[in-house]
């Protein structure tokens, strides 16, 4: 049965519908307000976990780094908003207290809400695709890659926290009135924007489907495999690679920009080092390599960090931890490598010894 | 050159304590090739230990002595554990252990969060060491000459311990080639233990090193564990002298950029140095050359 649904033809389409129906009509209707605005959240955090997914399950690049995408959208979103609030011409709140009063040059873009949409996917996309162009043409790969992109949500983090006049440094950016002009203290535009979460969400996984089903799908996980072969076949790992990574950062800019609306602040504490590798358990818990894996892993983990958290503040950090250790260690292809593992050829199995780079063997 | 020395000095004090957070890298992820994310976390218990031996000894100038070994015991049994039960395991998985170890920072960081509090705590710094050693109108912090001169013991004592023991010589020979090393009769299990041993114990004596700057937070480790594998990939796998002058260099650097600019800029700009050098040597500075493809 699941075997059918996962890879057949069809298939995936009665998943995608059952899917839909269970966000478009259930939960508006079984979930209260506050939880219908809590699971919006949850599902910014799966868009990431998609491209978590396709990078790190399909093409093998363990990217530690979201953080610094979802912050680039978040940013960018959260700066229109700020902008919009202040009205045409105006300057926000926190400017005033804590800076010159004015509004820096590069803030200025943000106050045309076409622009901000453009460059929510524009900005994290062209650093990614630089960076990346830039890595991994020097083929600087495996271990080597994880710790730079690692550093680069570091180095992200501390550069807002020291800019507390123009990004509000460890406060972030918050209290926004209105969404495009929706008011939103208002029940129905947090439904809205739930609606628009889940929409996106649902074509972000279409878009992953189909990805993984072509022939790009098929070179990224053969680069995943075995680089150097793909190499001698005369294909570029490095343009596969870039791709992959780009379209993930993309994917995590657009769940960042989402997430500020919806939970109404954006700092740096949201996009670090810490909450960025904590993209990843959510995936690894799903089945990495998998389609729905990512998504359903990091809802699930989401919804069990706020319902530990709710009860035992300190407990959840242990639970964390304990998830990364056993998961990783013990079940390297996630939940869903329980659910087949009946099949012949298990199609999430652990990375093949990637040899530690530069070692002699 | 008034402005200069002091930002030289800044820098290399910054160096040393890079050095020391990623001197045990240098052995456990550029020898073995094992990603420990929870190096930091040794460092802290390391640092944890410095606060513990000055409750019990009393004494600030006794017990910082104390703790040096005892800290270099503490982060070496911790990293014993963990390659016994999970790393061990894992060998072939360099990338799963990076995230399976990063499981293992956090556990440690929530029990030091529960056993010492989520405050930081600070460590008395001993009356031989406060103060400043003047030199040519120049005030020296007599701290940070004293972890310069740690982060140098520990370099040479690395230096020997690889060059001229028998154990050195059989780190080197399973980093070699595992399977010749082996067929020669030396025990691989043995020697990897060991070697995690001694990289973790690096970790605990940098902890304790760093209680003299500040204070020791459940956080600590967080901390540096970023920036010590910078300089681990920078310096390049397998050369302890590659660690050393990448350390100096991002230490000089960000000093130098922060004298320009501010902490966090600096930051920024030491990590864009770092992206263009790999762009000029991907493998870091100095590379063992081997005829594998990577």
């Amino acid at each position: 049965m699941i075997r059918t649904l996962t890879t057949g033809r069809t298939g995936p389409l009665i998943l995608l519908a059952i899917a839909a129906i269970l966000l478009f009509a259930v939960a508006p209707i079984a979930l209260s307000p506050f939880r219908l605005s809590l699971l919006a959240r949850f599902l910014c955090v799966a868009m990431v976990a998609v491209g978590i997914g396709l990078a790190w399950g399909r093409g093998g690049l363990l990217t530690l780094g979201q953080g610094l995408y979802f912050g680039l959208g978040a940013y960018v979103m959260a700066m229109h908003l700020k902008l919009a609030d202040a009205g045409p011409g105006g300057v926000p709140d926190f400017m005033t207290l804590y800076g010159t009063g004015e509004v820096p040059w590069w803030w200025e873009p943000m106050r045309s809400p076409v622009v901000t949409l453009v460059l929510i996917v524009l900005v994290p996309a062209t650093l990614a695709a630089a960076l990346g162009w830039a890595i991994f043409t020097r083929r600087v790969r495996g271990a080597y890659f994880a710790i730079l992109s690692q550093a680069l949500a570091a180095a992200f983090a501390i550069l807002l926290i020291g800019q507390q006049q123009t990004t509000g440094g460890t406060n972030g950016l918050n209290g926004f009135r209105a969404f495009f002009g929706y008011d939103l203290t208002d029940p129905v535009n947090q439904r809205m924007l739930f609606f628009i979460a889940a929409g996106v969400l649902l074509v972000m996984v279409v878009i992953a489907r189909q990805l993984m089903v072509s022939r790009f799908g098929e070179l990224l996980v053969a680069v995943r495999d075995a680089e150097d072969r793909v190499r001698f076949l005369g294909y570029d790992p490095a343009a596969v690679k870039t791709i992959v990574y780009v379209l993930a950062a993309v994917m995590a800019a657009v769940g960042g920009a989402l997430f500020v609306p919806i939970v109404g602040i954006i700092s740096p504490t949201d996009i670090g080092v810490v909450p960025s590798i904590g993209f990843l358990i959510g995936v690894a818990i799903g089945g990495r390599a998998t389609l729905l894996g990512p998504v359903l892993g990091s809802i699930a983990v989401s919804w069990a960090e706020t319902s530990v958290a709710e009860q035992f503040p300190s407990a959840w950090t242990y639970f964390q931890g304990a998830l990364f250790l056993g998961v990783i260690a013990f079940l390297p292809g996630g939940l869903a490598s329980i659910v087949r593992r009946r099949r012949a050829a298990p199609v999430t199995e652990p990375e093949p010894d990637p040899r530690p780079e530069g070692r002699t063997l | 050159m008034d402005l200069l020395l002091p930002q030289l000095f800044a820098g290399l004090s910054l160096g040393s304590v890079l050095l020391l957070a990623a001197l045990g890298l240098a052995l456990t992820f550029g020898q073995m090739g094992v990603i420990n994310m929870a190096h930091g976390e040794f460092m802290m218990a390391g640092a944890y230990t410095a606060f513990v031996t000055q409750a019990l000894v009393g004494n600030a100038g006794v017990s910082l002595l104390v703790a040096l070994p005892a800290g270099f015991l503490v982060g070496g049994v911790l990293g014993l554990i963990l390659e016994a039960t999970l790393i061990r395991r894992m060998y072939h998985r360099p990338l799963d252990t990076l995230l399976v170890t990063w499981g293992v920072a956090l556990l440690l960081q929530q029990v030091a969060r529960d056993v010492f509090g989520a405050p930081n705590v600070d460590v008395s710094v001993p009356t031989w060491l406060t103060g400043a050693v003047s030199i040519g109108g120049l005030a020296l912090p007599k701290t940070r000459l004293f972890i310069l001169a740690i982060a140098i013991v520990c370099v040479l004592a690395l230096a020997v311990v690889l060059r001229s023991t028998s154990l050195g010589r059989r780190i080197r020979a399973v980093v070699q080639n595992r399977d010749l090393a082996e067929a020669s009769g030396i025990s691989s299990r043995a020697t990897d233990r060991t070697t995690f041993f001694i990289g973790s114990g690096l970790a605990g004596i940098a902890g304790v090193a760093v209680t003299l700057l500040g204070s020791t937070g459940p956080n600590l480790g967080m901390s540096y564990i970023v920036d010590a594998f910078l300089v681990v990939v920078v310096g390049g796998i397998g050369h302890i002298k590659g660690t050393v002058i990448a350390a100096a260099a991002l230490g000089l650097m960000q000093a130098f950029f922060e004298f320009s600019t501010t902490a966090s800029i600096a930051k920024v700009l030491v990590f864009v140095v770092i992206i263009a050098f790999l762009q000029v040597r991907p493998q870091g500075l100095l590379v063992t050359r081997t005829r594998s493809l990577a």
